[in-house]
């Protein structure tokens, strides 16, 4: 059993890998805490889409990839919640006006290139074991960054995040509280995109944080769930690919999706129980 | 000391006036009931001293200051209907211990003080046997006590309650009267709407009618014996002045 659990170990990319799915999917399950409880689920997907239109603007600046999804991942996050405020739009509304314009942002400088060759692959299904020692620097400065910023904003996330009204009138800036969450949001986008792609971030973003939902109904158990959830899927989900051969970033979503299925009829039979012993 | 200071205030939702050049000041130690038929601004008012409205014209001073720059945690507000998602992993006392969030220092832990402001809210609420409870599984007039338990526990400076007895029993509301009434003995100030107008004499230490603008300002007897709330009701019975009709305000 050891062996099999130390043999991916002996190549250094994998080494790699296992780190930054194990940041990712910690990272990815804190936020998306805050993404399941105030209904953002669409966002992660929309803006992950919307970085598509930086990695076509860097190839064309000659810039790094993620430099360039990175700002207009930021970009779009602050240019929802701005739209969301002043047009008097839903959130939703926002997010499919901003970022299929983004998006269409990005095919169409694509289509006016004669020769280009990005691995667009890699970013819409990402690989991880693509994660070189500079990615992984990177995906660790950010990492920091959006824990440090969440952890000072606890407090008063958990509080917008259940009565924006009421915090405000409490002397709680919210519209500050809600930027900042949307650009710590685009950066975990970003920092995810390498290991599991423009396509399945949204589902690391939701799926974990999903899954704790069902089975718990205090806050800080929900976010302690969600992070052992999607960390321990992160890594068994590269494990499982390591030995089905299978894509890594496709694996780890697939076996979250498993589990929030089973954390949905865990609940489901727990509620049967309480009924039944009524 | 004035805590709130209004001064011609005017406010409107797009071309429709909710408030129109409306004064109204209010002590330390003194508790103002609002009252006035459904859409007749009294919420528009407790927002615009909570700075959750803007106003087109005029002054609105809490302490002396615009209520966006109070320190935070200066107001605590209690709407008439609580737009939260109930089924929020939250338990009661997770949500009153909310109440301490806006004055604290983002790295500090929850201290002795704190625990202590949550419990005696709990206590004066009558909640403290509901505390664990899950807020989703909390009747309206539950709901209604935890949400001002947490405006107590906040310990705020002013206080504003939107039609709290709205839903709650007789017993919760002498609980709440005779706590907002201690409070107010302690020196808070307290704007608070009402429909309920038979315990106007024991809430308010001064009531007024609002439509809009200013129609009667006093004690409550002499308010109350002006007839200018009868006025304004009757006045809405026969011309149907509800809140769905076009032209009122919430």
């Amino acid at each position: 059993m050891s062996d099999v659990l130390v043999a991916p170990f002996q190549f250094e990319f994998m080494q790699r890998a296992f780190v930054a799915a194990l940041i990712v999917g910690t990272l990815c399950s804190t936020i998306g805490t805050y993404v399941v409880l105030r209904k953002l689920a669409f966002i992660g997907d929309g803006i992950a889409h919307a970085s598509f239109a930086g990695i076509v603007i860097a190839y064309l600046r000659g810039l790094d990839y993620y430099v360039g999804a990175a700002i207009v991942a930021v970009a779009t996050a602050l240019g929802i919640g701005f739209v969301n405020r002043r047009a008097k739009v839903s959130l939703d509304t926002a997010i499919g006006v901003l970022f299929t314009g983004a998006f269409a942002l990005g095919v169409f400088l694509m289509s006016r290139l004669p020769n280009y060759n990005v691995d667009l692959q890699g970013f819409l299904f990402g690989n991880i074991l693509a994660v070189s020692r500079a990615d992984l620097v990177l995906i660790l400065v950010l990492s920091a960054l959006v824990s440090i910023v969440l952890l000072l904003l606890y407090r008063p996330l958990l509080y917008t995040s259940f009565d924006p009204v009421v915090a405000e009138a409490s002397g709680i800036r919210v519209a500050f509280i809600d930027y900042a969450l949307l650009v710590m949001l685009a950066l975990t986008i970003i920092v995810s995109l390498e290991a599991v792609g423009i396509v399945l971030v949204a589902a690391l973003l939701v799926t974990p944080a999903a899954s704790a939902y069902q089975l718990t109904r205090r806050f800080t158990r929900m976010l302690a769930l969600s992070v052992a959830i999607g960390a321990s899927c992160a890594v068994a989900g590269l494990y499982l690919s390591y030995y089905l051969h299978s894509a890594s970033g496709a694996t780890i979503v697939l076996l979250a999706t498993l589990v929030f299925f089973m954390a949905m009829a865990s609940s489901a039979l727990a509620r049967r129980r309480s009924r039944l012993s009524l | 000391m004035t805590a709130v200071r209004l001064r011609e205030v005017t406010v409107r939702y797009e071309r429709l006036v909710a408030l129109d050049k409306l004064d109204l000041t209010l002590d330390e130690g003194q508790c103002l009931g609002i009252v006035g038929p459904n859409g007749s601004g009294k919420s528009t008012l407790l927002k615009t001293v909570a700075g959750l409205v803007t106003p087109v014209s005029g002054i609105v001073e809490v302490f002396g200051v615009p209520p966006r720059r109070l320190e935070p945690g200066t107001i605590a507000y209690v709407p008439q209907v609580e737009a939260v998602e109930w089924n929020f992993p939250a338990s009661v006392a997770d949500v009153v211990a909310m109440g301490r969030f806006p004055r604290m220092h983002p790295l500090s832990r929850f201290s002795r003080r704190d625990r202590q402001a949550v419990d005696s809210a709990l206590e004066a609420l009558r909640l403290g046997d509901l505390r664990n409870r899950t807020i989703a599984n909390l009747s309206g007039g539950q709901q209604q006590r935890t949400f001002v338990a947490r405006a107590i526990a906040q310990e705020p400076r002013l206080l504003l309650l939107d039609e709290p007895t709205t839903g709650v029993d007789a017993a919760t509301e002498d609980a709440l009267l005779e706590l907002v009434r201690g409070l107010v003995k302690q020196g808070l100030p307290v704007l608070m709407t009402t429909h309920d107008l038979d315990r106007a004499a024991d809430w308010f230490d001064r009531l007024m009618v609002v439509d809009r603008r200013v129609l009667a300002n006093g004690d409550p007897e002499t308010v109350l014996a002006s007839g200018a709330y009868a006025g304004i009701r009757e006045h809405s019975h026969v011309h149907g002045h509800a809140r769905t009709e076009p032209g009122t305000v919430p």
